[in-house]
């Protein structure tokens, strides 16, 4: 963000509301996890939270609100394959469901697999 | 200097941007690759074991959250050496750089009592898969933590020296110091519900 001294001067106490919401929402992450939520919804709620938490940091502290466009387009590939890593494991999980699992052990009774020679 | 490496403070006219925050951009998005292969480590050891603690029976949320407040605190003061700089006061910015680096001293201060109270219990990395994710995410992001303490200590002893010389280029250093800096705490964000929490 290229902004000038005026601007800059006007964001201050922006930077400052942002730290006390991020100091309540960190309050209410905690008073969650003290909750003991059947797990689905912990990670529910302690995730929206997050995301929350981290658009706040983003958006005003990383000036992620009015950035370049290339910085943003970026970003929005960046976690296009951040999300297709998360995915990964359901990815495997469903290709075992299908197929059977990838790295299962060779059946009782078989021959073990030699390794080739080394030359 | 300027046609030695160009761009270095005024901003390229394609991309809009120095390539000084352009090359950090690009550095934050290789690591937010780092961090998700990890998470998605976690969530593969997570799903597929038969049982899994959660993080408050074995782990000390207290802890975690102070880290939290001392992280998300730390995010405002560079924030605020940057502002500084912006509006030409160089001592504001000392005091909000100092306060940042004091912050993540705190930070790791707190997190090796932590990491001492897990050894003192016989519960080491090799220990079991939530231990194994537990050190290896945390350690790798204490690791991210001591790299910004040195970027940040240099860009506010030595490095400063560049303010009398050119502040534009000064200032657009502390930006991409800040940019980092605010990655870190972000990636605690979402470390300390993950691993503390569920």
């Amino acid at each position: 963000m290229s902004a000038s001294a005026e601007e800059v001067k006007k964001h201050v106490k922006t930077y400052w509301g942002v730290f006390g919401a991020l100091l309540v929402l960190t309050a209410v992450t905690v008073a969650v996890g003290y909750k003991h939520l059947p797990i689905h919804w912990a990670i529910i709620v302690c995730l929206v939270i997050a995301l929350t938490k981290g658009t706040l940091v983003g958006g005003y502290f990383m000036h992620l609100f009015g950035e370049k466009k290339i910085i943003l387009w970026c970003l929005a590939l960046t976690v296009f394959f951040f999300f297709l890593v998360l995915l990964l494991p359901v990815i495997v999980v469903q290709e075992d469901a299908v197929t059977g699992p990838m790295w299962s052990p060779a059946p009782a009774g078989s021959a073990p697999v030699e390794a080739p020679a080394h030359e | 200097m300027d046609e030695l490496i160009p761009y270095i403070y005024k901003p390229h006219p394609v991309t809009g941007i120095t390539n000084g925050k352009f090359g950090t951009w690009l550095f934050l998005a290789s690591e937010v690759m780092l961090f998700g292969a990890l998470f998605s480590a976690y969530i593969m050891l997570r799903v597929g074991s038969e049982s899994w603690p959660h993080g408050y029976q074995e782990l000390h949320v207290a802890w975690a959250a102070l880290n939290t407040v001392v992280l998300i605190f730390s995010s405002v003061t560079i924030v605020m050496a940057w502002v500084s700089l912006k509006l030409n006061k160089f001592t504001n910015f000392r005091i909000y750089m100092g306060l940042t680096l004091l912050c993540s001293l705190a930070f790791l201060a707190v997190k090796s009592v932590e990491y001492m109270d897990k050894f003192h219990h016989q519960h080491y990395p090799w220990t079991s898969n939530f231990f194994g994710i537990y050190f290896t995410l945390t350690g790798l992001h204490a690791i991210h933590i001591i790299g910004g303490i040195v970027v940040n200590a240099y860009l506010m002893g030595p490095g400063a020296k560049l303010w009398k010389t050119n502040p534009e280029q000064f200032t657009g250093r502390i930006e991409c110091a800040g940019l980092y800096w605010h990655f870190v705490d972000l990636v605690w964000i979402f470390l300390f519900p993950t691993i503390y929490l569920l």
